[in-house]
């Protein structure tokens, strides 16, 4: 369907994406999570879900680097978070599209240039012709010279999953990413999600849509994670 | 250095634009570099024109002293003999001679004519003496002449300029302490509006950050708008301040001090490092200030 999406490297196979041992995390003392174990498996479809304020966000936060465990051992991509530099993260990130809950953008420019940031920073122009196709999937082709202000609630959360894919990452981090959107533009977007997913990429969406969910697991073969009492449980009948 | 210019290149300009235009800090950069580099091209001047009259008056001083002895004549021989004999032993002389007949009429000639019998005159002897760079122990000299030769005199007029000398160099001294003080303020207030600039984006950079931006590429950004803005602040503020040098009265070599604040032949081109060494202050002062905000944004 869409050229971005190449698969990950087979010999990727294997080898966990995105591996907790014991991983504990605390604000200011209050022990949010703790004891996760957990490995994500390249290709694999997850979601997460649990009661607002479980901590889903800061999970998200933790698989993306910008948390770091307050105990316990988080690699990322087979690589221990604690050893690497800053530079080593924003390497990291290349391969990592983050969708957030609250997407932020750089106001100053127009919705295409923002969709096209990580390829900038890593000074590579986009191509227009597949930068146009990303853009009609999300449904944001008439918004493309717009500056995200002007966006509404749910043309920034299409405007920031474009952005996450725009990559082609390994992995796909989104947090609520279909809050805002009506059921069609959902299923619409987590087409995409599922296609890239057939291409090889893992993806993790945070999620209370269980309609959300189900459709999924109609189409893919999808694990639910959810967090209670501070803890990482898998659910559902596929435990 | 190199980092400087690939960074200054035309193709940094894509990066910049991640960093939204900030009109209040840029117009503060500029006028601040601007004023700073005028305030410098001043500083500068005076330097170099204390400098050139210390010098002058450095080489005026170590023009001879002389002395002249007037005695007796059945003691006249006899007593330059002694103050020869002191020269050669005073530390801080380097050479000294006894003026001859034809000099001594040369230097009558003005006043008497060239008819004068300079052999039948009583006149004084006069002893020129040339001083090292250290100069010699005026007083010391004067104390011993005294009691080996009571009718010598020791008139050393170009005393009185040492002060002047001192006074020059104290000056130039000034002047550069000056530049280096106009160095740290600039780089101090590139700093604070650098930070202030960082501070305002704090969501730009968390966006970038998110993107995978390394911290070079955003530093980069900040970095690059407040090198320019201090190098074309600093060029208008030099050329400024070049142009009110060069409309001040000329620099006249035997003049005082205040006709010779100005530059002179290739001092003209001192002025045009400045430019270059503002930028590289705002390069330095704002690559040290987005490195140490970055830091906070994981
Ligand atoms: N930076 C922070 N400092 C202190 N506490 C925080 C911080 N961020 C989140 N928390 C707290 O951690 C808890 C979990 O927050 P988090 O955002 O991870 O929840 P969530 O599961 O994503 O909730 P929601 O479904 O509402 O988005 C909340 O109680 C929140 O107040
Ligand atoms: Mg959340």
């Amino acid at each position: 369907m869409w050229r971005f999406a190449r698969p990950v490297a087979v010999k990727g196979w294997g080898r966990a994406v995105i591996e907790l041992q014991n991983v504990a995390m605390s604000y200011g003392g209050r022990e949010l999570l703790s004891e996760m174990t957990l490995r994500l498996m390249p290709g694999s479809f997850h979601f997460l879900t649990g009661p607002s304020g479980a901590g889903k966000t800061t999970f998200l936060k933790l698989c993306y680097a910008e948390l770091s465990p307050s105990s316990g051992m988080l690699s990322l991509f087979d690589r221990d978070v604690r050893m690497m530099t800053r530079d080593d993260v924003a390497a990291m990130r290349q391969r990592i599209g983050v969708v957030h809950q609250d997407c932020q953008f750089l106001d100053h420019l127009s919705v295409a240039e923002n969709i096209a940031l990580p390829l900038s920073v890593s000074r590579r122009a986009a191509d227009p012709k597949e930068l146009r196709e990303l853009l009609s999937w999300v449904g944001l082709r008439a918004q493309a010279d717009a500056l995200p202000p002007q966006l509404s609630g749910g043309e920034r959360q299409r405007a920031a999953l474009a952005r996450a894919v725009m990559m082609s990452p390994d992995i796909i981090l989104a947090d609520e990413p279909t809050g805002n959107l009506d059921w069609e533009m959902s299923q619409r977007l987590l087409n995409l999600l599922i296609e890239l997913n057939r291409m090889g990429k893992t993806v993790l969406i945070a999620t209370h849509d269980l309609n959300l969910i189900r459709t999924a697991k109609s189409q893919v073969a999808t694990r639910v994670l959810r967090i209670a009492n501070q803890r990482l449980q898998l659910a559902g009948a596929d435990l | 250095m190199r980092r400087l210019f690939d960074m200054l290149r035309s193709e940094g300009r894509g990066v910049d634009r991640v960093v939204p235009p900030t009109g209040f800090t840029a117009r503060l950069t500029l006028l601040t570099a601007a004023a700073m580099a005028f305030l410098a091209v001043f500083a500068l001047a005076l330097s170099l024109a204390t400098g050139r009259l210390a010098d002058r008056w450095a080489d005026a001083l170590a023009r001879s002293a002389t002395i002249r002895i007037s005695a007796p004549a059945d003691q006249i021989e006899a007593q330059a003999a002694a103050v020869l004999a002191v020269l050669e032993t005073t530390p801080g002389i380097e050479s000294f001679r006894i003026l001859d007949d034809a000099e001594m009429k040369a230097l009558l000639d003005p006043w008497f004519g060239p008819d004068l019998p300079v052999e039948s005159l009583p006149l004084p002897k006069l002893i020129e003496i040339v001083e090292t760079v250290a100069g010699a122990d005026a007083e010391g000299l004067r104390l011993r002449l005294a009691t080996e030769a009571p009718g010598a005199v020791l008139d050393d007029h170009t005393r009185w300029r040492r002060p002047l000398v001192e006074a020059a160099g104290r000056l130039r001294t000034l002047g550069l302490v000056s530049l280096v003080l106009i160095g740290a303020a600039t780089a101090g207030m590139i700093t604070l509006a650098a930070q202030a600039a960082l501070a305002a984006n704090g969501q730009v950079i968390r966006v970038l950050r998110l993107v995978g931006a390394r911290d070079q590429f955003i530093a980069r950004a900040f970095v690059r708008r407040f090198t320019l803005r201090g190098l074309w602040g600093a060029l208008g503020g030099t050329a400024l301040g070049m142009m009110a040098v060069a409309v001040l009265p000329e620099a006249d070599d035997a003049g005082g001090f205040l006709t010779g604040l100005g530059f002179t032949g290739a001092h003209w081109l001192w002025p045009l490092i400045i430019p270059p060494l503002a930028a590289l202050v705002a390069y330095a002062a704002t690559r040290a200030a987005a490195l140490r905000m970055l830091k906070e944004v994981r």
